[in-house]
């Protein structure tokens, strides 16, 4: 099986990177601070201004590693990338798949059943963590949505047409969001999460939940590209210019096991607190730049965690499963599968 | 002597890769992940081997006892509809001997002689000879393997040539089918053999899934 490599994750200012040999190593104001193997490495990825050596590009090309550059909230800016990646055959079948509703229709009925059934997981997961600390109302309304999720998913994955499973996957969405709060235990009066909020987030969960999806969708956009797709083009996201429809598709069903899961963890186990955010005058909420350190420390780790692929019934670590369902997509692009398997977690 | 008339552009575009053979004997689903799919995994073994040729290829051409050594020679025949390069080629008096660098020891399928075989009939065609025989030399055991090319292993090598370039040229790619094999191969991962050969209906699949 593959191997989950190491991701550097470069937030300082002033931070440089080259290559030594068959080394990478980060350089700050001019001292050395970090220096690892190649091989090891998967990805970088560097935060606002650090720069790069040019034969440092040149060898992450070459060893297909993900050199990428992203805004401080985690806002995807450039990628350095090599010859090899791309497949005409791929794209062309992505690209026709995605004009034809009706052949797109059974991919994305498995990302919207698979994304409802993970909301429900994490529901169930809340229930058996903390269920017996949870007053009656707040445990009865997480049972009564974790049972419309499960329902919600079983429909879904019979649904007629994609229009009516981006209405179940908006519901679905509406469900799970609202007993979100619920699940959060600890100090209330810094945690408190009042709906989804985006553009900007306007309180700390959402804060946090806007920067573990950047990241998630970085590494869902690597695994496309990775493996030959064309990002932009999606199934259940309709084509915008600028939006990675594909990586958004992918990254659905990896959201509640991926990132709203750690999200819950790093505030029920008080591992990040009030003085780890900024809010500005305008009521947007951002992390600041050591709770940003805290939960990339926290996401490379669980990234790490072992579970049993769904489909493959192979077990492999949690930062593989974005490369592996881009495969199973291509696999079944391709023709070696009738379907697209989704990640599905129990 | 007027100079040969330039070859056909769409002859040129549609020459395969020597080394798709060698894929294509050992598997020819690997062939098509790489040569169709472009997939890539270099894994230990890939790697190594790429260094022992680019050590092979880097030498320069010498000359011992009346026998002229060429390293990296690129090759081509167009009726094998091939092209790549020769680890080394020895000019013994005129007549071209193609030898084939490998990584590991001598195996019991015939990839390694199909690949030096190929080889030899570009030279031919290239040069208007004939080509009695050649060797392969293996890493492992330090030996030269002296190959004659008979007309079965021609008629092997003719037949894969032509298989190989009408899979690549349809852009198939085959289904997987599980061997002992595949553990040692680099696409192992991407190929995933063991799932995809009988794979189960993804529908049927997914509603077991969902089911509670």
């Amino acid at each position: 099986m593959r191997r989950h490599l190491n991701t550097i994750y470069v937030t300082s200012e002033g931070a440089w990177l080259r290559k030594d040999g068959a080394n990478i190593v980060v350089e700050v104001d001019g001292s050395e601070r970090g220096r690892a193997p190649m091989h090891m490495i998967g990805g970088i990825v560097c935060f606002s201004r650090p720069g790069a050596s040019p034969a440092l590009m040149a060898a992450c090309a070459e060893a297909g590693i993900t050199l990428s550059f992203l805004s401080p909230e985690g806002k995807f800016l450039a990628r350095v990338e090599g010859p090899r990646s791309g497949n005409v055959l791929l794209r062309r079948t992505q690209y026709r798949l995605a004009d034809d509703p009706g052949h797109a229709l059974s991919i994305v009925q498995g990302i919207v059943a698979a994304k409802t059934a993970n909301q429900r997981t994490v529901l169930r997961r809340a229930l058996r963590d903390h269920g017996d600390r949870m007053s009656d109302t707040a445990r009865a309304a997480i049972e009564a949505a974790e049972q419309r999720l499960f329902h919600s998913a079983r429909r879904a994955s019979v649904a007629g047409d994609v229009a009516t499973l981006r209405g179940m996957e908006g519901e679905a969405a509406l469900t799970y969001f609202n007993v979100f709060d619920t699940m959060i235990q600890g100090d209330k009066s810094v945690f408190r999460f009042n709906g989804r909020s985006r553009r900007p987030p306007l309180d700390r969960v959402n804060a946090l939940l806007s920067f573990l999806y950047a990241m998630l969708g970085h590494d869902c956009r690597s695994a496309l590209e990775s493996v030959g797709f064309d990002p932009q083009v999606g199934f259940l996201h309709a084509d915008r210019p600028g939006r990675a429809g594909l990586a958004l598709d992918l990254m659905e069903e990896m959201r509640p096991v991926l990132a709203d899961r750690l999200a819950l963890t790093l505030i029920n186990r008080g591992q990040l607190k009030a003085r780890d955010f900024v809010v500005d005058d305008g009521g947007a909420v951002s992390l600041a730049d050591e709770g940003r350190k805290a939960v990339l420390v926290a996401w490379q780790e669980r990234k790490k965690r072992e579970l049993r692929h769904p489909f493959l019934g192979e077990n492999m670590a949690l930062g593989l499963v974005p490369h592996v369902q881009a495969l199973l997509l291509s696999r079944h692009l391709r023709g070696d599968i009738d379907g697209y398997p989704p990640f599905i977690w129990k | 002597m007027t100079a040969p008339p330039p070859p056909d552009p769409a002859a040129e575009d549609a020459l395969v890769p020597l080394s798709a053979l060698q894929h294509y004997l050992f598997c020819p689903r690997q062939c098509a992940l790489i040569h169709v799919e472009r997939i890539w995994a270099e894994d230990g073994a890939t790697a190594e081997g790429r260094l022992l040729h680019e050590r092979v290829d880097g030498g320069k051409p010498d000359r011992r006892q009346g026998v002229r050594v060429v390293r990296g020679l690129t090759l081509r025949s167009f009726a094998l509809g091939l092209s790549g390069k020769a680890d080394v080629v020895e000019f013994r008096g005129g007549v071209a001997y193609p030898i084939e660098y490998k990584r590991g020891r001598p195996k019991s399928h015939r990839a390694d002689e199909v690949q030096l075989c190929a080889q030899a009939l570009c030279l031919e065609e290239m040069f208007g000879t004939t080509i009695p025989e050649g060797a392969l030399f293996y890493g492992q055991t330090k030996k030269h393997q002296r190959i004659v090319f008979d007309a079965e292993l021609r008629r092997l090598t003719k037949d894969v040539a032509a298989e190989t370039r009408a899979m690549i040229a349809g852009a198939l790619t085959p289904q997987p089918r599980a061997m002992p094999a595949c553990r040692h191969c680099s696409l192992f991962s991407h190929c995933q053999p063991e799932r995809l050969e009988k794979p189960p209906v993804i529908r049927r699949w997914l509603a077991g899934q969902l089911a509670d």
